[in-house]
């Protein structure tokens, strides 16, 4: 248990007012740094009102359920989320099948008030809880040779109507290199404005990592694995030119098919603004991680 | 030879008059634009505005490539709409191009780079550009002056229809089912105009 962010507000404090937010995210920016004072601005923080918790529920990406943007809310019901059970194998001391109460039970849930940038070049800001990954790593113990961690989604044909079409290859996969899957922003989130993670929104447990593009928050995990080498990635293995493994928030690197410099933060009505989107969706902390890469190649 | 007789809607459509066709396809986009300012497309009404105008001048381009085989198989008559269906067709593409413009892109800068470097942008505007010659001849004075060239010139709705269902199928992440049949329908429609395809209708 990570005891780096004690989180002494109720789930109900989310809709509270602006500057109890302001100072929340003051809060949570240090402790997910693990040190003490805040670093993250005022003035940035002043931008993080969460969506609607109907915003966030009605305007989903999540093919299984359809690749209609109100196809999860509408089909996703179906999802039984319990009992839920992931399967943890790989270079682990510990692996197994561990059932989610059981799992959760052992970590700290915490509030992470996140922005959540789209490939698709919308935004929004999210009132997550969950834990931080790195805690269940550290439970299960990762082996020294491993690199990487893989993910995967939920694959139950009678359950989820968008599997009919081979859209992407289907169960979803997604990846993380071992120190972006550790770094202290990466959660598991099981929640979101105090209740229980929807099933729209990747019941009952998805990984959520802020400064990258949100196709890398993969839904309603059922199996992590620690491995040496790079795990194939759904988007990825679709269209390697347009998605690539990293696929951290970049203004500079387009998709090919449109530009990422700017996103439209949802919620603003017909009459919106885009805004300039920020390196590592503002996440500016994470940038050692990519000391030496080249960003453009490994996009 | 007809497939199937439908003829007798014809004295009926003979008495629907051309005017109330663009006025009642008219209708949808003032409608749309009530509902993106009230909240009734939802979380992201610019995108729904624009993928609703576009899919409006879509069904009206497909409605208008149905005009010949629905004459030619089935008996029925619906020349007399069909410059309706072309002109109101453009409407909703100028409008579509509006939404992007001024709602959704908004920066001119960026508007440009989008048409040179984004493929399904630069199909998206050919099929723009290639509607406006049709346009500027969906007259009586136009089709008299132009004589048989004036049907050479309007196959040019061909290019438009395939165009229109491509920037579909390709502004979508992911091959995905719906913009396909869109694609498939066009495709079906010209294929019912195949030369050899006419031939075997008609010794059938």
């Amino acid at each position: 248990m990570s005891r780096r962010w004690n989180n002494d507000l109720t789930p109900g404090d989310v809709t509270a007012e602006t500057l109890f937010l302001n100072r929340r995210q003051l809060m949570t920016g240090a402790g997910a740094l693990g040190i003490a004072g805040g670093l993250a601005a005022p003035a940035r923080a002043e931008e993080l009102e969460p969506n609607s918790f109907e915003d966030i529920t009605n305007y989903c990406n999540y093919y299984e359920f359809g690749t209609g943007k109100d196809d999860p809310a509408k089909y996703a019901d179906a999802l039984t989320t319990e009992p839920w059970t992931v399967q943890i194998d790989g270079l682990v001391e510990k692996p197994g099948d561990y059932a989610l109460t059981d799992l959760v039970g052992q970590m700290d849930l915490e509030e992470r008030i996140y922005r959540f940038r789209c490939v698709e070049a919308w935004s929004m800001v999210v009132p997550w809880q969950g834990f931080e990954l790195a805690d269940l790593l550290d439970m299960v113990g990762v082996e020294p040779e491993a690199r990487y961690v893989a993910f995967e989604t939920a694959l139950r044909p009678e359950e989820m109507p968008g599997v009919r079409y081979p859209v992407l290859e289907w169960p979803y996969v997604e990846g993380l290199r071992l120190d972006e899957a550790r770094h202290p922003l990466t959660i598991l989130a099981t929640g979101l404005y105090g209740k229980p993670l929807p099933n729209q929104n990747g019941a009952p447990i998805r990984l959520v990592v802020p400064w990258k593009y949100g196709f890398k928050s993969i839904k309603s995990v059922v199996r992590i694995t620690l491995t040496d080498t790079q795990p194939p990635t759904a988007w990825n293995k679709a269209n390697p030119r347009e998605y690539g493994f990293f696929s951290n928030v970049n203004p500079t690197v387009d998709h090919p098919r449109w530009s990422q410099a700017t996103e439209r933060r949802l919620g603003g009505g017909l009459f919106s603004r885009r805004q300039d989107t920020l390196m590592f969706n503002g996440y500016e902390e994470v940038a050692a991680l990519y000391d030496g890469m080249d960003l453009a190649k490994d996009f | 030879m007809a497939l199937l007789d439908l003829s007798a809607l014809n004295p009926h459509l003979r008495r629907v008059p051309a005017w109330l066709v663009y006025g009642v396809l008219a209708l949808p986009a003032p409608w749309l634009l009530y509902l993106g300012v009230t909240g009734g497309l939802g979380v992201e009404p610019i995108k729904a505005l624009e993928h609703e105008l576009g899919i409006w001048a879509l069904w009206l381009l497909i409605a208008g490539l149905t005009v010949t085989p629905l004459r030619r198989h089935a008996g029925v008559n619906l020349l007399k709409f069909r410059r309706a269906l072309g002109l109101m067709a453009f409407y909703y593409v100028a409008l579509h191009l509006a939404t992007w413009l001024l709602l959704d892109v908004q920066i001119l800068s960026q508007i440009w780079a989008d048409i040179v470097k984004r493929p399904y942008i630069t199909v998206g505007m050919a099929g723009f550009l290639l509607m406006l010659p049709l346009v500027a001849t969906s007259n009586s004075r136009a089709i008299r002056a132009l004589g048989p060239r004036w049907r050479a010139l309007h196959r040019l709705t061909y290019g438009v229809a395939l165009l229109g269902a491509l920037h579909f199928v390709m502004l979508r992440k992911g091959l995905q089912v719906e913009p396909l049949l869109y694609m498939c329908a066009v495709a079906g429609l010209l294929l019912l105009r195949l030369p050899g395809r006419r031939r075997v209708q008609r010794f059938a």
